[in-house]
């Protein structure tokens, strides 16, 4: 459990990392490194991108999962990758 | 003797009615009392009998007093027939009660006629439909004809005919039998209102959506619960281990993300080193087209390692399994500054952490992963113990470790390779160290059972003077048995693991100590050689002296032949260059040498080919590890002859080797 506690440390200090989110299957942030509204607005958010991209993935061959989702805008890169029980959500600024 | 009007009652013969009163007729009977039937029959008697004065044969006889006696007869209105004695049940009183009065109406002929009176609803009705004005009717027709002008008098008879019969069916319709309404009104009970109130049921809501996927993970749960079953009904139930799950479930919330936060850590790390991502994969180096005789070599990654900052890399090797995973021994040349160790993994995917790292007391000197169980890792340590590890496992400690009873080697461990698993399926690998030794390990169970395969002596037989030291070894590829070792004194000894008392073959090969010695990956016969005394060597093993020397102005830490071409091969030396070679395009040159750390100082000590891309990774004396990508010029194929199919294959790589040596050959046959 040390171990998943240092790699998060790690990711937070990564260059370019701006805030990390952990969500649990009910889309509840349970870890987050940014304020409240922003915390609740993007574990809300995302979680329902991610259910609904798992599903396309999913019905077009049911064998295959989705492993992660990026979405990359102007301003910076939102990372998701999904679990059966979590959902770790990551923003980072790569250009930096 | 007459009918004489003379009341006088004899008996009562009858219930009479209160208030009613029928004529009595009394008849004075000649006789005593009698019944009324008697009396009537004798009424009648008496009365002829009063004319004639004939006495009938049956005659009662009475006497004189009797005859006289007088019988009173009543004659009522009431019906002889009508029951006398009828008896209704009173729900009031509950019992039965006799009516008093009874109908005594008899009925004698009934005609039913067809006359109506004039003035009953039927008879109107009638009229109506016949056309026949009523009276009043007529009235009313009359005041209507003064008033309407225009119609015409027939119309206007017709009109108020119509008129009239329209106010007859105005009026009311009822039954045919003398309706007659009536109403009653019943008590109305108070109304009462009653309630209860129950606990609602508990209730959830549920939602769900039935996609493909969902339907097919049921059925691959359902799939595995039967397994399961299956495994249990064969096994015993150990009620143990369900607590022992139970708690892990409960207590832990975080190490399920693990799996989560490594591809994420990936993910980032790829974020921030895109473009050596992206060179890695697609940049070729487009001068190379230039410059038809060299080529480069671009810097990719740097992996290094806070915890590992004071020590050199010592060993490097790629996993044969997984292509982007690579292995770092840290540890220590220096003999006067030994301390401690780190075996360390490394993935591209992620430059800025190890996968793996285990720390270890001693500096570890080399390294071998197993080739077909990529989890499997042996060690050497500067120590002289050998130890494996089990990457599957959680523990940082090693799974087998030799100790000093077990036969561990007095001096450094230079070299471990794996070979292939013995007959009875244990993995087993072999070990060189300076105290002369080769050894074989062999896993068994839970412990390292070693076997002296063969003692190095400075002179040639075995068994004769002090120990040689081993510095490196290298089994052949193909020839299982057939194995090379270097020794501290320069020379190399052709070894068969068959023959533990003699070598097969020495070769003179360096003046100071043997640092590798590699053989080929696609000829049979060659093998290479690099020393500290600044040279580079080829031989073919059948020959005793060497085919190529280069010289490399600096002491060479390690050579490697390429895995994809039989003349590509790649030195580093203790200046800091990569020198690498290519025997096809260039014999007596390098075709590229570049320096790849920046400070001048640091000693490079280990090379590595990467199987399959074409990238090398580099191993300094600071710790660091540092990926190279190759440029198309060091990579290059045979070129194909016009209409002929490009070869490939090994057989062109040793064809092309062949034609090296056999270009050397023969001015050496033309020399001698």
């Amino acid at each position: 459990q040390a171990e998943v506690e240092e790699t998060l440390k790690r990711i937070q200090t990564h260059k370019g990392v701006i805030g990390t989110i952990v969500v649990n299957a009910e889309g509840i942030p349970i870890r987050t490194t940014l304020d409240n509204s922003t915390t609740v607005q993007y574990a809300g958010l995302l979680h329902q991108l991610t259910m609904k991209a798992r599903s396309t993935v999913r019905d077009i061959d049911p064998q295959n999962d989705l492993t992660f989702l990026r979405i990359r805008s102007k301003k910076h890169e939102i990372m998701v990758a999904p679990d059966k029980e979590y959902m770790l959500i990551v923003i980072q600024n790569p250009s930096e | 003797d007459s009918v004489k009007d003379s009341r006088r009652r004899s008996r009562a013969t009858e219930s009479s009615w209160p208030g009613r009163q029928g004529n009595q007729y009394t008849i004075r009977g000649v006789g005593g009392d009698e019944d009324d039937g008697t009396e009537i029959g004798e009424g009648g008697d008496e009365w002829m009998h009063g004319k004639t004065l004939i006495k009938p044969p049956d005659q009662l006889d009475l006497t004189e007093a009797e005859l006289k006696e007088e019988f009173t007869r009543i004659l009522t209105a009431n019906n002889p027939h009508a029951p006398q004695n009828i008896v209704r049940y009173s729900f009031k009183e509950r019992s039965y009660k006799p009516i008093s009065s009874v109908d005594q109406l008899a009925v004698h002929f009934f005609l039913e006629g067809n006359l109506l009176h004039r003035d009953s609803d039927e008879a109107r009705r009638q009229k109506a439909k016949q056309g026949l004005p009523d009276e009043k009717a007529t009235v009313v027709t009359e005041t209507e004809d003064e008033k309407l002008e225009t119609p015409a008098a027939g119309g206007e008879e017709a009109g108020d005919v119509e008129e009239g019969g329209g106010e007859d069916g105005e009026q009311k319709l009822t039954n045919q039998f003398n309706f007659s309404e009536r109403a009653s009104q019943t008590l109305n009970n108070p109304l009462r209102e009653r309630g209860c109130q129950t606990e609602p049921p508990p209730r959830a809501s549920f939602s769900a959506t039935a996609n493909q996927w969902e339907i097919y993970d049921v059925y691959l749960e359902e799939m595995q619960k039967q397994e399961k079953n299956k495994e249990k009904a064969k096994a015993v139930p150990k009620k143990e281990d369900d607590k022992g799950k139970k708690k892990l479930t409960l207590s832990d919330d975080l190490t399920k993300v693990a799996k989560v936060a490594k591809i994420i850590e990936r993910m980032v790390n790829q974020n921030t080193f895109d473009d050596i991502a992206q060179d890695f994969r697609y940049f070729e180096d487009a001068s190379d087209e230039f410059r038809e005789q060299e080529g480069t070599l671009l810097p990719l990654w740097k992996f290094q390692y806070d915890q590992a900052k004071r020590l050199s890399v010592t060993a490097l090797c790629w996993n044969q399994s997984y292509k982007d995973l690579f292995a770092v021994g840290l540890g220590s040349y220096d003999f006067t500054k030994q301390g401690r160790g780190m075996l360390v993994f490394y993935s591209l995917k992620n430059s800025t952490y190890p996968e793996y790292n285990y720390p270890t007391t001693s500096g570890i000197l080399c390294l071998d992963i197993h080739p077909d169980r990529p989890y499997l890792v042996a060690v050497g340590f500067y120590d002289g113990c050998v130890a494996v590890y089990n990457l599957k496992e959680e523990r940082p400690e090693p799974v087998y470790k030799s100790s000093s009873k077990s036969g561990k080697h007095t001096d450094p461990v230079w070299q471990v390779r794996w070979q292939k698993d013995d007959m009875d399926n244990h993995q087993n690998f072999f070990s060189v160290s300076s105290d002369g030794r080769v050894v074989s390990w062999t896993l068994v169970k839970s412990e390292l059972v070693f076997t002296d395969i063969i003692k190095l002596s400075l002179v040639g037989a075995v068994s004769e003077g002090p120990e040689a030291c081993g510095t490196s070894f290298d089994f052949h590829k193909q020839i299982n048995y057939l194995f090379l070792v270097g020794t501290e004194e320069g020379k190399i000894h052709k070894c068969s693991k068959a023959y533990s008392s003699q070598f097969l073959e020495t070769y003179d090969a360096h003046n100071m100590a043997v640092d590798a010695v590699k053989w080929n990956q696609f000829h049979p016969k060659v093998f290479i050689s690099c020393s500290s005394d600044w040279t580079v060597k080829i031989w073919d093993h059948t020959i005793r002296t060497p085919v190529f020397i280069f010289d490399l102005n600096a002491a060479v830490g390690d050579v490697a032949w390429s895995p994809y071409s039989s003349t590509v091969f790649a030195a580093v030396t203790a200046d800091g260059k990569v020198h690498v070679f290519d025997l096809g395009i260039n014999k007596y040159e390098a075709i590229c040498q570049q320096p790849v750390v920046a400070k001048k100082k640091t000693k490079l000590t280990h090379i590595e080919f990467n199987p399959v891309y074409p990238i090398i990774i580099v191993g300094d004396d600071r710790g660091y590890v540092t990926s190279l990508k190759l440029s198309p010029n060091l990579r290059s194929k045979p070129k194909e002859k016009k209409g002929q199919e490009l070869p490939r294959g090994p057989e062109v790589e040793i064809a092309k080797m062949e034609k090296l040596l056999s270009l050397l050959r023969e001015p050496e046959n033309s020399k001698a």
